[in-house]
């Protein structure tokens, strides 16, 4: 197991590699002077003078991105002209708030979207399926912003269940219930396409499960209808639920953007678009970066959970 | 026009399609309904409550009316969406079919590619691209059709690898064609259904996402407004004024939900494998439709009795009557072959037994099949489920398929065992290694912990023995347990079902379409064919001197080793439907003897002794004293 885990690990680097070369190349495509754009506003001559320096921005592109992978390798992800700070400390300050948001919208998606699924597939065309494959169709069809703007009115401004927004640190301040109470409605929000994907391909999977010879054998032994379903079918289901689960923690990943925007929750997301719009081009380079990076490990530990899972993967 | 039937057939897609065909009409004539102006701003009534005068909406935070740009927003979302499909999909699609035709360097070069984009959360690539180029509407749509690429050139990649080594290809490729001439003549046509499959799924998502960047500001740019931005725009007066807010929002909901119900219609219009309604489980016991009496039991000796059995398969329209009214008994320490050609309906025979018959598609639609005298058919399910696999059990053919393939076969074991008895974990884990013994495995200890895939196939079958052994059944219902696998363990498994048998005085229902097997084990045989049986009696007596034509022609089927050269004889002509039976018997239109007589009415299985035959003219007289 120990050999698999580094075997993956290994193969990631040329992902990673891949990756920067993409980004950098986006970058690249930016008209005019690198040093200009990456000022903009800030592009007084000492600035423009030092991030030619820094950057090595008057070499040729291939000398260009080596020189900005080595200074990566070291932990300089450049400095955030907008904010005056290393861009790598606003991005790990951030990183945070957004990996509780998204993890937690990650587990409910895995574990109401699984149940959803099954539960539907079990009912085949009763009314708990139609019923769940309505709400998947809704859930997959509504803007994860426009959702979330609704809960805001309807169990915030309406209902005071929980705070409009205001979180300001996702670690510290109120402590675990305050953080908890800020976290319920923009976690649902996010989670609520996620989840919908999740039961619609967990709903196909176990129908394609249940009609495996081995779940007559299983009913043959006597086994109860109950233990059938979550346990034989579910379990063998799960081969094929797993990957999706991976690509959909991109997708939750993704939508955390415009929940941090409704919301006002101080993770990247909110960060890369205010980058953005100010137009802060090494504070993007530096958070896509590495957001995709934490996304290829994620997929690695999808990988290995998967092997976990199904004895006939090769380890 | 079959496609688009499929689509009007299903009604959630046809409602779809309607939704999304009204949103368009609206938002195309908008410009020449009496709308005002959608960006006149009236600072003095702004805010407007939908229904107020002039305002059919209400108006926004400057003012404008929000119908109008509800109507502009709708018609911008609309444009930007497809087209960002339309370039993904066409993009996608080129780079998909290069590296699928050409294959080799060229393929996995640009897979590789496709790959390290797929890598990222796709918007912080679209994000990256609206970073680098700037924002606005015409960027947030390269930005969203870019990052769909990958997903639409992985798809379509898949389908050309297919389709480039096909003949008509390769006829092509003589035909001294150029790569050109052949991809889009040969390749193209096969690709599309997958490109629109691909596109119905995603155009909502596309929507979706420009919306989004629009949305965070980083689209559409004021005074121009897509939903998204109006959404955006409105997100500072949501708790004041939540129409603005509400109105956009909604738009997009209707869009996507059109076009998602509508993909999905399509999928399914497009997929054969839905359209044939392939995907359904079967639910825990077969139903059980039963017209007519119930028979009463007429063997007290049996322990298991099938009383005119009829199990069906109810397909649209269509009844194949799978099991045509079955009749076999079976005492305690017998052995009955059931034999017959594949489709002649025994398997269903055995699995409507304890009700294990998929369903749907399946019926029990009549007879009774009784265990020691009590009826199982329609036994309300928590009692079929405790005599399934504890007094009767069943041991299956392909035990790849059959057993799980993701436990180890050793919990699959003690599994058998816990549903029927509270005995410890420990205690089961025991006995499951002693049931590996009994079926003569080596280093049943070890290999409990195996998993079915780990083992060979004759290893396999044993654990499935095993497994049907677990709780000392009475009964043991063995469907063409040994047809998988080579002859020596053949002749292995079934010595041991024959020690096993006489040891336990277990009664074996043994099916099979091989002679000699029967020969080997069984005491009694019963041929069917079409559903039904044919002939029936002493294993010896039948194979020696069959009656029914069709059991003579079987057994004129089966070579025989130094058996001289007789001349081996198949059956011309093929077995019947199930679902247009003829009158009469159902063997005529294959039987060299057949008379008119034989097309008409229902035949009797009937015989004066042990042995019966449904036939007018039996190949030989059955005489009263048939020896058993």
């Amino acid at each position: 197991m120990t050999g698999y885990i580094l075997k993956r690990l290994l193969s990631a680097i040329p992902v990673l590699f891949g990756i920067t070369v993409i980004v950098f190349l986006i970058m690249a495509m930016i008209p005019g002077d690198p040093a200009l754009a990456i000022l903009g506003a800030y592009a007084t001559p000492e600035n423009v003078e030092k991030i030619n320096r820094d950057l090595g921005l008057d070499a040729p592109l291939v000398a260009r991105y080596f020189i900005w992978l080595g200074n990566m390798l070291t932990g300089d992800f450049g400095t955030s002209f907008s904010l005056n700070r290393p861009v790598i400390d606003e991005v790990l300050d951030r990183f945070g708030a957004t990996l509780l948001l998204a993890g937690t919208s990650f587990i409910l998606c895995a574990i109401l979207g699984i149940a959803a699924g099954v539960v539907s597939a079990a009912r085949q065309y009763g009314w708990a399926d139609k019923g769940i494959t309505f709400a998947v169709l809704l859930g997959i069809s509504i803007p994860s912003f426009f959702l979330g703007m609704m809960m805001i009115l309807i169990f915030a401004v309406e209902l005071r269940w929980f705070p409009v927004s205001g979180m300001r640190m996702a670690y510290g301040g109120g402590g675990f219930a305050d953080v908890a109470n800020h976290l319920v409605m923009p976690a649902i929000a996010l989670a609520v396409v996620a989840t919908g994907v999740v039961a619609r391909l967990s709903r196909s999977a176990m129908l394609e499960v249940l009609r495996q010879d081995f779940i007559r054998t299983a009913r043959a032994k006597g086994v109860g209808e109950g233990r059938v379903i979550w346990g034989h079918a579910l379990r063998a289901a799960m081969v094929s639920i797993i990957p999706v689960l991976g690509i959909q923690a991109g997708f939750v990943l993704s939508g955390a953007v415009y929940i941090e925007m409704v919301f006002q929750w101080p993770g990247v997301g909110r960060m890369l678009v205010d980058a953005i719009l100010k137009r802060d081009i090494l504070l993007v380079q530096g958070g896509v970066v590495f957001v995709a990076a934490c996304y290829v490990l994620f997929n690695i530990a999808v990988d290995v959970a998967q092997s976990l899972l199904d004895p006939r993967i090769k380890t | 026009m079959q496609f688009l039937s499929l689509i009007a057939r299903n009604r959630l897609a046809a409602a779809g399609g309607i939704v999304l065909v009204i949103v368009i009409a609206l938002a195309l004539i908008s410009p020449l309904l009496p709308l005002p102006d959608p960006d006149v701003t009236d600072t003095a009534n702004r805010f407007l409550l939908p229904g107020a005068e002039g305002h059919l909406l209400g108006t926004d935070h400057l003012g404008r009316d929000l119908a109008a740009r509800l109507m502009d927003g709708t018609r911008l979302s609309l444009a930007v969406g497809f087209a960002a499909a339309f370039f993904a999909a066409f993009f996608g699609a080129a780079i998909g079919i290069i590296a699928g035709y050409f294959g080799g360097r060229t393929d996995n070069l640009i897979m590789r590619a496709v790959d390290m984009l797929m890598a990222f959360p796709y918007i912080l690539l679209a994000l990256a691209i609206v970073a680098a180029l700037g924002p606005g509407l015409v960027n947030a749509l390269i930005a969203v059709a870019a990052v769909n690429i990958p997903f639409f050139a992985r798809n379509i990649r898949g389908v050309t690898v297919g389709l480039a080594n096909k003949e008509f290809v390769d006829a092509a490729r003589l035909a001294g064609l150029g790569h050109t001439r052949i991809i889009l003549t040969e390749i193209l046509p096969n690709v599309i259904p997958v490109i629109v499959i691909a596109m119905s799924t995603t155009i909502g998502w596309m929507i979706l996402e420009t919306a989004g960047l629009s949305f965070l500001g980083l689209g559409s740019q004021p005074p121009q407004a897509d939903l998204g931005s109006m959404l955006g725009e409105a997100r500072g007066a949501l708790i004041t004024n939540p129409h603005t807010s509400i109105v956009p929002g909604a738009m997009i909901l209707v869009i996507v939900m059109g076009i998602n119900l509508l993909g999905d219609g399509v999928r399914d219009a497009l997929d054969p494998r839905l359209r044939s309604g392939a995907l359904t489980r079967p639910m825990a016991a077969t139903q059980v439709r039963r017209k007519g009496p119930v028979p009463a039991s007429e063997d007290a000796e049996a322990v298991l009795e099938l009383q005119g059995l009829q199990t069906q398969f109810h397909v649209k329209d269509r009844i194949y009557k799978a099991v045509g009214g079955v009749s076999i008994k079976v005492a305690p320490g017998e052995c009955l072959g059931v034999i017959g050609e594949s489709g002649s309906g025994k398997s269903v025979t055995a699995l409507s037994v304890m009700g294990l018959v998929a369903s749907p598609p399946g019926v029990i639609t009549g007879g009774a099949a009784r265990y020691k005298g009590e009826d199982l058919v329609g036994a309300p399910y928590d009692h079929l489920r405790r005599l399934r696999g504890d007094r009767v059990a069943y041991i299956f053919q392909d035990p790849l398929a059959t057993l799980h393939p993701l436990y180890k076969v050793g919990d699959q074991l003690a599994e058998a065992i816990l549903v029927h008895h509270k005995v410890g974990k420990a205690e089961a884990r025991r006995r499951a290694v002693d049931l590996l013994k009994q079926v003569r495995i080596p280093n049943a200890q070890s290999r409990a912990d195996s998993y079915p895939h780990e083992m060979s196939g004759g290893m396999r079958q044993r654990v499935g023995i095993a497994m049907a052994l677990a709780n000392d059944p009475d009964v043991i219902i063995a469907d063409e347990p040994t047809t998988a696998l080579d002859v020596t363990v053949q002749a292995q498994i079934l010595s041991l079902l024959n020690d096993l048998r006489r040891e336990r005085g277990l009664a074996i229902v043994f099916i099979t379409h091989d002679f000699g097997v029967v020969a080997q084990l069984c005491d009694r045989v019963a041929v069917m064919y079409a559903g039904r049986i044919v002939e029936t009696g002493p294993t010896e007596a039948v194979l020696d001197a069959p009656a029914h034509p069709y059991t003579a022609r079987l057994i004129a089927c089966v070579p025989e080793l130094g058996g001289g050269r007789r001349r081996l004889e198949a059956i011309p002509g093929l077995p019947p439907a199930v679902d247009r039976l003829e009158p009469g018997c159902a063997f005529a239109p294959r039987c060299l003897k057949a008379q008119d007589a034989c097309r008409q009415g229902e035949i009797p299985l009937e015989g004066p002794g042990a042995r019966e035959v449904r036939c007018l003219y039996p190949e030989t007289e059955l005489k009263s004293e048939g020896v058993a």
